[in-house]
């Protein structure tokens, strides 16, 4: 792009040639390209007949790589089942149905109090809420409130949804009011409902639910999920869940703030080219003989650091985002190395995972997952960590990774505004649709989540506020709107310019990347142009540091 | 050590502890397997091959005691050799919601053969080194009677952290037993020991 051009809209829609790839892009990547909204694509095309087939219909991959490993090995090593349920006997469903906890708390409440409970503090005026129950109507998740008084809300959902679905023969997709949107998502057994006041569209409401619908799928797996409610339909489906309401509960917030859910990309968390071979060579070359690992990931404060996989096999971004929100809310990895099963909805719906998790060391907090299809391979992978963490030490990659995590000042990446040096942008994120990542000026700090978790576990109320300056989690809520404009079906958009008193935004969208800049209000267009010329010039020469650029293998 | 912020284990956690009596080191290999009923299904793996189990309950909570019951039945009947049994009562500090009794479960402890005590996480880790040294010297006895034979001891000969194998889950598949809910507060709340014992001279 010509920053000397004149003729702006034909620059603009130009796209790159082919031999010089856009910021961030290379030819092999570790993560699935996405297109930011193909999750909704693919949610809102369906029919109702479909949409009960997709689910029924999903190979598993984990038997497809249990399998190689046997074919190649021929002998000894016995495969676990690839649907090894944690709960794979009938009986331990039903024969468990008198205990719980759960059960009691409803009491002899009437009706009128229940009413009153939609009136109380602990649900009023809330930005969004999110419910999820079955499709029988049980309640199974609250975001605000407690989900056990909310079983004749909770009938009222189901009945909408059963209503249109066998008189219409249709789906039952939203109601908007002047100031609320509810959207509506039936998912196997499950019926998942947002209802907000907030300024996102109904399809990152969608995406949103869909991710809450993954986070299940991540702790039971589809297969368990839909058989539990095959053989009981009226199943309290919150007995298998407890301890994972928290993970629901970190993700919604996760996903209000961190513009990677919005984009469907991953965030690296920026290192020095060097670095980063280091830290992705220390984990081939101590796992390559460990033949049934199939993903190694390192990560820190939500970023990736590196991913090394099994050959054929990639991950999609919206799985990494769920490790990411497993990490993130589980404390309790970094006292102890830990086993845990996981599924990852993307890569196989149907089985488990296992994962070794551990903290790299006590001086700095990255994370390693070791995943497996061999539920009995915890001591070879705790033995592999050992050795990882100490060749990092000794390569002095740890102190890379904390001075990266601690946003030292020295690093071109830790105010990247700054080190662009033009002053008129305020804000930007930039995502790489090959590789499916991210990079935004603002990096979204642990304090700053921190704030936004104790301004949304006092309530989550909505707030009128003023801020004297914007943080970073305001810009991308201002983002959402363009977001939304650039991925609409019936008329996409490429480049939005938008001007008005309190500030100046450019959206664009090419085939090789999305970018959305904050400017000054008072931004000419060809000023911005010339501006985004130079910031996507600096993101070229950074991108061997912001970006992962390589996709290595076992 | 007791901490507000401290999340339920996830699957299960591994530590390891090495522990000095007398003249021999024992090293304990330590599995806090998650209380959650998901992670129900995991525990068989990780109790099969182990030498000890640390039966840890809530005394302010009168069904986690009950639950301890069931935890004795399913490891005895599905783990052969003989095992080191500690009954450990939780919440020490809670003197005043106190729900179950701790004659009761001393003697529930005796009926079994497992040493009972109570322990604290908040003050100090009241107790908790009792159980851990209680279940050391346990294990001792037991590798010196011949019993059992996935317990080893080695003479200081080749006292070399790298040769002495770890133990590892089996990969049989889960059995299930009657539903169990053990409370999963603290790091300490139920562990499986898988012992190995090292002398020294």
């Amino acid at each position: 792009m010509a920053s000397t051009s004149k003729d702006v809209p034909t620059v603009v829609i130009q796209d790159n040639p082919p031999d010089d790839l856009e910021p961030g892009a290379c030819y092999d990547s570790i993560l699935n390209p996405t297109d930011s909204f193909e999750e909704f694509a693919s949610e809102m095309s369906s029919s109702l007949q479909e949409r009960n087939i997709s689910l029924a219909t999903k190979n598993s991959t984990i038997s497809e790589i249990q399998s190689e490993i046997i074919g190649e090995s021929s002998a000894q090593m016995k495969a676990t089942k690839s649907s090894d349920d944690l709960q794979t006997k009938d009986e331990s469903i039903s024969a468990s149905t008198s205990h719980s906890n759960l059960v009691e708390q409803n009491g002899d409440e009437t009706d009128n109090d229940k009413d009153d409970y939609l009136q109380s503090p602990e649900l009023v005026n809330k930005e969004k809420h999110v419910f999820i129950l079955s499709s029988a109507g049980k309640p199974i998740y609250s975001r605000y409130g407690n989900e056990d008084k909310l079983a004749g809300l909770c009938g009222v959902i189901q009945a909408l949804v059963s209503v249109v679905e066998e008189q219409n023969q249709d789906i039952l997709r939203s109601i908007t009011t002047k100031d609320c949107k509810a959207v509506f998502l039936v998912k196997g057994p499950l019926i998942l409902v947002a209802v907000s006041k907030s300024n996102e569209s109904e399809t990152q409401l969608v995406l949103q639910l869909t991710y809450a619908f993954n986070q299940i799928v991540s702790v039971l797996t589809l297969t368990q999920l839909n058989r539990i409610f095959e053989q009981r339909r009226n199943y309290d489906l919150r007995r298998l869940l407890s301890g994972a309401e928290r993970l629901i509960d970190h993700l919604l917030i996760f996903m209000e703030k961190d513009p990677a859910f919005l984009l469907g990309a991953v965030r690296c968390l920026p290192l020095p080219e060097k670095a980063r071979e280091n830290i992705t060579n220390a984990i081939q070359t101590t796992c390559n003989k460990i033949r049934d690992l199939v993903f190694a990931i390192m990560l820190a404060g939500n970023q990736l650091i590196t991913l090394v996989r099994m050959k054929k096999y990639t991950l999609h971004p919206s799985d990494i985002h769920l490790l990411f929100n497993l990490v993130r809310s589980s404390e309790s990895f970094k006292t102890a190395e830990s086993w845990t099963p996981i599924c990852l909805p993307k890569f196989d719906s149907t089985g488990f995972l296992h994962g070794h998790v551990s903290y790299i060391s006590e001086d700095c907090q990255a994370c390693l997952l070791l995943l497996t299809v061999q539920r009995d391979a915890f001591f070879p992978l705790s033995q592999a960590k050992h050795t990882i963490a100490e060749k990092l030490r000794r390569s002095n990659c740890l102190v890379a990774i904390n001075d990266a995590l601690n946003r030292n000042e020295e690093l071109p990446t830790t105010n990247p505004l700054k080190h662009i040096g033009i002053p008129e942008i305020r804000h930007f994120m930039y995502k790489c649709k090959s590789t499916a990542q991210l990079f935004t000026s603002d990096p979204i700090s642990l304090d700053k989540l921190q704030d936004y978790r104790m301004r949304h576990k006092v309530g989550g109320d909505i707030m009128v506020k003023k801020a004297e300056r914007l943080s970073d989690i305001d810009y991308v809520r201002n983002y959402r709107r363009f977001c939304s404009s650039i991925h609409c079906t019936s008329t996409p958009a490429k480049l939005i310019f938008r001007s008005n008193s309190s500030d100046t935004v450019l959206a664009w969208v090419t085939n090789g990347f999305e970018l959305y800049v904050t400017f000054d209000p008072l931004m000419e267009k060809d000023q911005a142009i010339k501006a985004v010329d130079r910031l996507l010039k600096w993101i070229k020469k950074e991108e061997q540091r912001i970006f992962i650029m390589h996709a290595p293998t076992f | 050590m007791f901490s507000k912020h401290i999340s339920p284990t996830i699957g299960a956690s591994f530590f390891t502890c090495n522990i000095n009596l007398d003249n021999a080191r024992v090293k304990l290999q330590v599995w806090d397997t998650a209380g959650q009923e998901r992670f129900r299904s995991m525990a068989p793996m990780y109790y099969r091959n182990a030498n000890a189990a640390l039966l840890v309950f809530d005394i302010t909570n009168f069904n986690s005691f009950v639950a301890i019951k069931g935890w004795v039945k399913e490891l005895q009947s599905n783990v052969p050799e003989a095992m080191v049994l500690s009954v450990v009562g939780n919440k020490s500090d809670l003197e005043e919601l106190r729900a179950v009794q701790a004659s009761e479960a001393a003697q529930f402890a005796e009926s079994i053969g497992a040493h009972y005590c109570e322990t604290s996480a908040l003050h100090d880790q009241q107790g908790i080194d009792e159980v851990f040294l209680n279940t050391a010297a346990a294990l001792l006895k037991l590798s010196s009677s011949n019993l059992v034979s996935s317990l080893r001891s080695y003479d200081s000969a080749d006292v070399d952290n790298d040769k002495i194998p770890t133990g590892s889950p089996t990969e049989e598949d889960a059995t299930h037993t009657g539903k169990v809910e053990l409370p999963a507060w603290s790091i300490d709340s139920i562990a499986h020991g898988d012992v190995q014992k090292n002398m020294c001279c």
